[in-house]
C-alpha cells in the first residue's frame, strides 16, 4: 500500500520505533511474570529456601544473591530483588511505550504533512474544467479529513499493530507454553473481545457517517434558515421551519442513540467476556493449586496477563477500523493525487515573449461533451483598441474570457499572442501577460491591502493606492475605520457587490497586464462609476488591447470592434454606428435598454428577441 | 521545484499574505471551571430527565462499586479457599459464584451506565439545541441584524456540544471518584499500613499532573489552533482557486502553506510529547507501588501479618487507581468548556423578546388589503429616528411605489407593515387592523414580502415555491411558476420541479431565483404584497421577464414597492418620495413631474434606474429641490 511506502521513508523513526515495539512487548510481559514469583517468594516456604518454578527468574535471584551475598534470610532477598526487577520492567515499560507512541505519532504527522503538501501543490495545479466539475466541499473534505484519515491510519495502525501482534502472540505462547488448558482458558476471551471490537467498531463507523450526514443536513437546516431568517419572517413560516428542524434533528438523534446503543452493548460485552474468562481460570487453577498442581503464585501469573492483554485486544478494534478508515480516505487523496491537469506546460514551452500585445483568435470552437459553447469565433484585440462582446445569457461569452488564460483550452482552432499558440507558452509567462476581471470576486481573508495585491505581493504601497484609485475604490477605502488594513473577506468587512468588483480590477491592475478582459466585470457597479473608471484606465489601456464583456451596452459601445454572440457564433460585429445602422439584434437591445419604456416591451413582446 | 524555490526565498520581506494567526489561544486556557448560574440553568434542562439520570448514576455507584470487589473477592479465593494449609474446594465454588454474581450485577450496571448516560446526554443536547433555535425565531430582526450567523451556528452546535460532553463527563466523573475512594478505602480496610504505603505515590502523581496539564494543554490547543489555520488556508484556496490560478499565485501561496504546515507539523509534535511524556511518569510510579507491595507486603506475608491473598488483591488494585486519577484531571479542561459555552448559549436564550402577540390578538380570516400609517415615528437605535411622522394611506388593490435615496427609510417603512420592528410613535394598520393587535401568524398570512435579495432554501424548486403553505397543491404550484414565467425554465431543467437546488439556489441565475421568489410569493397568496425591487443589475432580456412577472404578481392586490427601476416606478398607482425619514411628495407620476420637486429632478436625469444615479447628483438634485420650495 502507497501509504506504507510512504511510511518507510520515515527509516529511522520506523527503526527506533520497532526497537521499542520489542522492549515494550518484553518488559510488559515481564511484569506478570514478576508479580507471580513475589506471590511465590512470599507465601514463602518457612523453611527459608526460594524455589521458584520460573526458572529464569530463579537464575537471576540466585545469581543476585551470589553477588550481594548471602543474606541470612532468602525470601527476603528474593522479594527486594523481584521488587527492583519490578520497578526496572515498569520503567522499562513505561519509556519504551513512550519511543514507541511517539514514532507512531511523529510518522503519521510527517506523513500527514507531506500529503497536505501534494495536495495542495495538486490543486492549485488542477486546470478550471476539474474545479468547475468537483464540488468545493468534497475538495476541502478531503484534504482535511481524508489527510486526517491516514495520519491516524498511520499513526495507530501501523506501528501499534505490530506491536499488538508482537504482545499478544508472545503473551499467548508464555501462557499457552505454561499450561497448555489453563492458557486456553485465559485466552477464552481474546477471540470474543477481538471479534466484539472489530465488528462493532465498523459498524459505528457505518453509523458514524450515517449521523454526520444527517448532522450536516440539520446544519444546512438551521443555517438556511437563519441565513433567511427575514423570509422565515416575511411568511410567518416559524412553525414550518420548526417541523423542517424537528424532523432532521429527530433523525440525527435516532442515530446518535443507535451510536450510544451500540457502544454500550459492546463495552458491556467485552468486559462480560473476560470476567467470565477470570472466573473461569479462578476456578480451574483454584482447584489445581487445591490439588497441589500449580503454586499460587503462577494462578496470580494467569491473571495478570489476563488483565495486561484485554487493552490490547480492545484495540484491534479500533486498529481495524484504522485499517478501513485508512483504505478508504487514501484511496480517495490518492485518487486527486493521481489526476494530471489537463492544462499543462509542453515539455519544450518557452515563456511568451510580448512583442507588441496582439491577442488573435482563429476559428476557435469550444465545447463541453456534445454542445458547443463556441462555434468558430475569430477576431483580432490590437493594442490600443477595445474589442467589445455582448449577447444574450449563456451565449458564450465568458467562455472566450476563460480562453485566453488558458483555464481551457480550445477544442478546434488557436488563440496567438504576438503569433504564438497559447499552448507553446509556459502558463506563468502567459497569466502574466493577461489580466482577466471576473465578474465574481472572492475576497481573501486579509486587508484590503492584501488583497489588492494579490497577484503582486510584493508591491509597494503606492501602488496599491495607485491601482484603487484607478478603480475609483481609494476614496471608500480611505473611508474605512481601518483604511488599507481593514479586514475584509469571511471574517471582515463585507463589501457591496459593486465595491468588490472594484477592488477585482484593481487587483488585476496591480498585474500590468498587455491583455486585459473584463468578464462582466462592471455589472454591479453603476454606470457613472463606471463611466469614471473608464476614463481613469484609458491612459493605462492606451498601448494595450482591451476586451470588454457586458450585457449593459454603455459599457462597450465606445469599443472598437463590437462582436454579437448567441449561440456561440459571431452574429454581428462592427463599430456602434454599423450596428445600429444595421437594424439587428444588436440595435433592437440597444432600444431595449436605452428606453424601457411600454412601447419598446410591447415591440419584444411581439416577437423581437426570445429567450 | 526549483523554480519553486527560488521564487520566494530571495525576498527578504513577507508576502502580502492571507490567513491570519486565531487568536483563540488565550480565551480557551483561561476559563473558569465552575459557574454555579450555568450550572443552575443547566439543571433546568437536567431535571426534565431526573428519574433516568437518578437510575443512571445509581447504575454508576453498582459498576463501581463490583468492580472494586472483584479484586477483594479474589483475595478471599486465595486466602479461604486456596490457603495451603486447609485448601477447600466447596469455598471455592462459593467464592467463585459471589464472583459471578458480581461480574452479572457489573455487566448489567455497566450497560445501563453507557446507555443512559449516553442517551439523556444526546436528549440534553436536542433539547437546549431546540429551546435556543425557537428562541431564534422568535426574537427580533434587530438583534439577528447585528449578529453574525456564524456565531450563532457555533453556538447552536459546538458550544451545545461542549454542554453534553460535560453531562456525560459529571457522570462518569462521579464513578471515577466513587471508584477512587473505593479503591482506597478498600485498601486501608485490607491493610493500612500497606496501603498508605502503596497510596504514598498517588499524590506525586497528582502533583506532576497538576503541573504538566497546563503546559500539556497550551500544546494540545495550539496543535488545534495550527491546525484549523491550516484547513482554513487549504479552504480559501480551494474556494479562490479562480483568482488564484488567473493571477499566479500558485507559487507563493505554496510558500505560505507550506509555512503554515509546518507550524502545525511542529505544534502537533509537542503536543504528543507532551502526551506519551506521561507514560514513563505514570508507569514508574505504577512500578514503585508495586515494589512496595512485593517488599513490604511480602515481608507481612513472610511475618503472617497478612495473608497472600491481600497482596494479590493489592496488585489488581494498583493497576486500577491511576485511571481516576488521570481521568479526572483531564476532565476538568472538559469543564472549562463548558462553563464557557453555557454562558454563550444562556446568553442567547436571554435575549428578549420583544415582538410578541398581545394575550388577545385577534386573527381575522378576511381582511380588504388597505395599508394604514399613522404619525408614525421609528428607530433602531435610540434618538435616532429614521421614519419621522409618516403618514399615508394605501387603499385596496393600489399599487404605491416608494422611492428615495439610500438611508431615506424606504426598507424600514416595509418591515413595519409587517411589524418585523415595533414603532415609537403613531400605527401602523392593515385591513384596518392595528398590526400589534395581531396575531404575527395572521400577519404573514395577509402581508406577503418579496426580498431584494431571492433566499432560496436548499430542496426542490417545488419545495420552494410551495414554502410554508402546505395546503398548496401541485397546479397551485405550476400555475404560480406559469403566472411569474418560471415554468418553462423550470422544466428545461433536467429534473424539472423536482430538480434540487444548490446551496442558496447555487444552480439558478440570480433573475431565476427572483422569478422563483415571485411564485413563492404567488402561493402565500396574500391580500397586501410587500416588494423590494432588486437593484443588481440584471441581463435585459431576464429583466424584461421580470417586469412582465411583476405585473402579474401584483394583479389583484395591494402592493408597496420599493423600487428602483424606472418602468416600475411609472407603473405604480402613486409614488411616495422619501427623504431623511420624511415624506417630501406623493402623487402619481404626471402629478410629480408636475411639481417640479426632487423626483422631477431625478427623473429627467435619464438613467434607466434611480440607483444608476451617482450619489453627487443625487445631492445636488436634492440641495436644488429645496432651493426651489423655499
Amino acid at each position: 500500500m502507497r501509504i506504507t511506502r510512504m511510511a518507510l521513508q520515515y527509516r529511522k523513526r520506523l527503526i527506533v520505533g520497532i526497537i521499542a515495539i520489542f522492549l515494550a512487548s518484553g518488559f510488559q510481559l515481564a511484569i506478570p511474570i514478576l508479580i507471580g514469583s513475589a506471590v511465590d517468594a512470599a507465601i514463602g516456604l518457612d523453611g527459608g529456601t526460594v524455589d521458584l518454578p520460573n526458572g529464569t527468574v530463579m537464575r537471576a535471584i540466585d545469581s543476585a544473591t551470589n553477588v550481594f551475598g548471602e543474606g541470612n534470610n532468602p525470601p527476603k532477598t528474593a522479594l527486594i530483588i523481584i521488587a527492583v526487577f519490578l520497578f526496572i520492567a515498569s520503567v522499562g515499560r513505561g519509556m519504551s511505550a513512550m519511543f514507541q507512541n511517539y514514532m507512531g505519532e511523529s510518522i503519521g504527522q510527517h506523513i500527514g504533512y507531506d500529503l497536505r503538501m501534494l495536495y495542495f501543490e495538486k490543486l492549485q495545479r488542477l486546470s478550471f474544467s476539474y474545479h468547475a466539475g468537483v464540488h468545493t466541499g468534497d475538495l476541502i473534505t478531503r484534504g482535511i479529513l481524508d489527510v486526517e484519515g491516514v495520519r491516524m491510519f498511520v499513526q495507530t495502525a501501523l506501528l501499534r499493530s505490530v506491536f499488538l501482534v508482537v504482545l499478544i502472540g508472545t503473551g499467548m505462547y508464555l501462557m499457552l507454553s505454561q499450561d497448555l488448558t489453563l492458557g486456553l482458558i485465559s485466552l477464552s476471551f481474546v477471540p470474543f473481545v477481538a471479534w466484539r471490537a472489530t465488528a462493532t467498531n465498523l459498524k459505528l463507523r457505518e453509523n458514524w457517517y450515517a449521523l454526520q450526514d444527517r448532522l450536516s443536513a440539520l446544519t444546512k437546516v438551521m443555517d438556511e434558515n437563519l441565513g433567511g431568517i427575514r423570509v422565515v419572517r416575511a411568511f410567518s413560516s416559524q412553525n414550518h421551519e420548526m417541523k423542517k428542524f424537528d424532523v432532521s434533528s429527530n433523525e440525527a438523534l435516532a442515530l446518535a442513540n443507535t451510536q450510544v446503543g451500540i457502544r454500550a452493548k459492546n463495552i458491556s460485552l467485552m468486559g462480560l467476556a473476560f470476567m467470565i474468562s477470570m472466573a473461569a481460570v479462578l476456578w480451574v487453577g483454584g482447584q489445581r493449586v487445591i490439588d497441589g498442581e500449580l503454586r499460587p503464585g503462577e494462578l496470580t501469573q494467569f491473571i495478570a496477563f489476563m488483565s495486561i492483554l484485554l487493552e490490547p485486544v480492545r484495540q484491534i478494534g479500533m486498529m481495524v477500523n484504522g485499517y478501513a478508515r485508512g483504505s478508504a480516505t487514501g484511496g480517495r487523496l490518492f485518487s486527486v493525487l493521481d489526476l494530471d491537469p489537463t492544462i499543462q506546460n509542453k515539455p519544450d514551452a518557452k515563456d511568451l515573449e510580448i512583442t507588441n500585445g496582439t491577442l488573435e483568435f482563429h476559428n476557435v470552437s469550444f465545447g463541453y461533451e456534445e454542445e458547443h459553447t463556441l462555434n468558430g469565433v475569430s477576431f483580432k484585440a490590437e493594442p490600443g483598441h477595445t474589442v467589445g462582446i455582448v449577447g444574450p445569457p449563456g451565449s458564450g461569452k465568458s467562455t472566450i474570457a476563460h480562453l485566453v488564460p488558458r483555464f481551457y483550452d480550445p477544442g478546434e482552432g488557436f488563440i496567438t499572442i504576438d503569433g504564438q499558440d497559447l499552448r507553446d507558452v509556459t502558463i506563468e509567462s502567459l497569466r502574466k501577460a493577461v489580466g482577466v476581471v471576473e465578474q465574481d470576486t472572492f475576497l481573501f481573508t486579509a486587508s484590503v491591502e492584501h488583497n489588492v495585491a494579490y497577484g503582486d505581493p510584493w508591491a509597494p504601497d503606492d501602488r496599491v493606492t495607485a491601482a484603487t484609485k484607478y478603480a475609483q475604490l481609494g476614496d471608500y477605502i480611505e473611508r474605512l475605520p481601518g483604511g488599507y488594513d481593514t479586514l475584509v473577506g469571511e471574517r471582515g468587512v463585507s463589501l457591496s457587490g459593486g465595491q468588490r468588483q472594484r477592488l477585482s480590477i484593481a487587483r488585476s491592475i496591480m498585474l500590468k497586464p498587455y491583455i486585459i478582459i473584463f468578464d462582466d466585470s462592471t455589472a454591479a457597479i453603476d454606470a457613472a462609476t463606471e463611466q469614471r473608471i473608464r476614463a481613469a484606465l484609458t491612459d493605462l489601456t492606451k498601448d494595450r488591447a482591451t476586451i470588454i464583456i457586458s450585457h449593459r451596452l454603455s459599457s462597450l459601445m465606445h469599443a472598437d470592434e463590437i462582436l454579437f454572440i448567441e449561440a456561440g457564433k459571431i452574429v454581428e460585429r462592427g463599430t456602434h454606428a454599423e450596428l445600429l445602422a444595421n437594424g439587428g439584434h444588436y440595435s433592437d437591445l440597444y432600444e431595449l435598454q436605452i428606453r424601457p419604456s411600454d412601447d419598446s416591451r410591447r415591440k419584444h413582446d411581439e416577437g423581437g428577441l426570445s429567450q | 521545484m526549483t523554480a519553486r524555490e527560488t521564487h520566494t526565498r530571495n525576498h527578504e520581506i513577507p508576502p502580502k499574505a492571507s490567513i491570519r494567526l486565531g487568536s483563540t489561544l488565550d480565551e480557551e486556557v483561561f476559563g473558569e471551571a465552575f459557574n454555579g448560574r450555568v450550572i443552575g440553568r443547566f439543571l433546568a434542562y437536567v431535571a426534565a430527565y431526573k428519574s433516568l439520570l437518578a437510575v443512571a448514576i445509581s447504575a454508576v455507584i453498582v459498576f463501581t462499586i463490583s468492580s472494586i470487589a472483584m479484586p477483594l473477592i479474589v483475595k478471599n479465593v486465595y486466602d479461604d479457599a486456596l490457603d495451603l494449609s486447609s485448601p477447600s474446594r466447596s469455598k471455592l465454588a462459593t467464592m467463585i459464584l459471589i464472583f459471578l454474581v458480581a461480574v452479572g450485577f457489573n455487566f448489567i450496571a455497566n450497560y445501563f451506565q453507557e446507555l443512559i448516560v449516553g442517551r439523556v446526554a444526546e436528549r440534553i443536547l436536542v433539547d437546549m439545541r431546540r429551546a435556543m433555535y425557537e428562541h431564534l425565531q422568535r426574537i427580533s430582526l434587530s438583534f439577528m441584524d447585528k449578529t453574525e450567523i456564524g456565531k450563532l451556528m457555533s453556538r447552536l452546535q459546538g458550544d451545545v456540544g461542549a454542554l453534553q460532553e460535560f453531562l456525560q463527563t459529571a457522570v462518569f466523573a462521579i464513578g471515577d471518584m466513587v471508584l477512587l475512594v473505593g479503591i482506597i478505602a478498600a485498601m486501608i480496610w485490607l491493610d493500612w499500613r500497606l496501603g498508605l504505603m502503596t497510596l504514598a505515590v498517588l499524590p506525586i502523581l497528582l502533583i506532576i499532573r497538576i503541573i504538566w496539564l497546563p503546559y500539556a494543554r497550551k500544546s494540545f490547543l495550539r496543535a488545534r489552533v495550527t491546525s484549523s489555520i491550516v484547513s482554513g488556508a487549504l479552504a480559501e484556496n480551494i474556494n479562490g482557486i479562480r483568482a488564484v490560478q488567473g493571477l499566479s499565485r500558485e507559487y507563493v501561496n505554496f510558500d505560505l502553506f507550506d509555512i503554515r504546515a509546518t507550524d502545525n507539523l511542529n505544534a502537533a509534535k509537542r503536543a504528543s510529547k507532551f502526551g506519551v511524556m506521561m507514560l514513563p511518569i505514570v508507569d514508574t510510579l505504577t512500578g514503585s507501588a508495586m515494589a512496595i507491595v512485593v517488599i513490604v507486603g511480602g515481608f507481612f506475608v513472610l511475618g503472617g501479618t497478612i495473608e497472600v491473598g491481600v497482596m494479590v488483591a493489592f496488585v489488581l488494585f494498583v493497576q486500577r487507581f491511576f485511571d481516576p486519577i488521570r481521568a479526572l484531571t483531564m476532565h476538568y479542561n472538559v469543564l472549562q468548556r463548558a462553563m464557557a459555552s453555557g454562558e454563550r448559549i444562556f446568553e442567547v436564550i436571554d435575549v428578549p423578546v420583544d415582538i410578541e402577540d398581545k394575550p388577545n390578538a385577534i386573527d381575522p380570516q378576511e381582511i380588504d388589503g388597505s395599508i394604514k400609517f399613522e404619525n408614525v415615528t421609528f428607530g433602531y437605535l435610540p434618538n435616532q429616528p429614521i421614519l419621522k411622522n409618516i403618514n399615508f394611506e394605501v387603499k385596496p388593490g393600489e399599487t404605491v411605489a416608494l422611492v428615495g435615496p439610500t438611508g431615506s427609510g424606504k426598507t424600514s417603512t416595509t418591515a413595519l407593515a409587517h411589524r418585523f420592528y415595533d414603532i415609537w410613535e403613531g400605527s401602523v394598520k392593515i385591513g384596518g387592523y392595528d398590526v400589534r393587535d395581531m396575531t404575527q401568524k395572521s400577519l404573514g398570512r395577509h402581508v406577503s414580502m418579496v426580498l431584494q435579495e431571492p433566499f432560496l432554501f436548499s430542496g426542490t424548486i417545488f419545495e420552494n415555491i410551495k414554502y410554508a403553505k402546505d395546503e398548496a397543491t401541485r397546479e397551485d404550484i405550476v400555475a404560480a411558476a406559469q403566472a411569474v414565467g418560471a415554468h418553462e425554465f423550470i422544466m428545461k431543467l433536467p429534473d424539472g420541479y423536482e430538480t434540487e437546488l444548490e446551496q442558496r439556489g447555487g444552480n439558478l441565475s440570480l433573475g431565476q431565483r427572483q422569478l422563483i421568489s415571485f411564485a413563492r410569493a404567488i402561493v402565500a397568496d396574500a391580500k397586501i404584497l410587500v416588494l423590494d425591487e432588486a437593484t443588481a443589475s440584471i441581463d435585459s432580456y431576464t429583466e424584461m421577464l421580470i417586469q412582465q412577472a411583476l405585473q402579474r404578481l401584483m394583479e389583484g392586490r395591494t402592493g408597496m414597492v420599493i423600487a428602483h427601476r424606472l418602468a416600475t416606478i411609472r407603473g405604480a398607482d402613486r409614488i411616495i418620495v422619501l427623504q431623511d425619514g420624511e415624506i417630501i411628495e406623493m402623487g402619481n407620476h404626471d402629478e410629480l413631474i408636475a411639481l417640479g420637486g426632487l423626483y422631477f429632478r431625478l427623473y429627467s436625469m435619464n438613467y434607466a434606474s434611480f440607483d444608476d444615479i451617482p450619489d453627487e447628483l443625487i445631492q445636488q438634485a436634492t440641495q436644488a429641490a429645496q432651493d426651489s420650495s423655499t
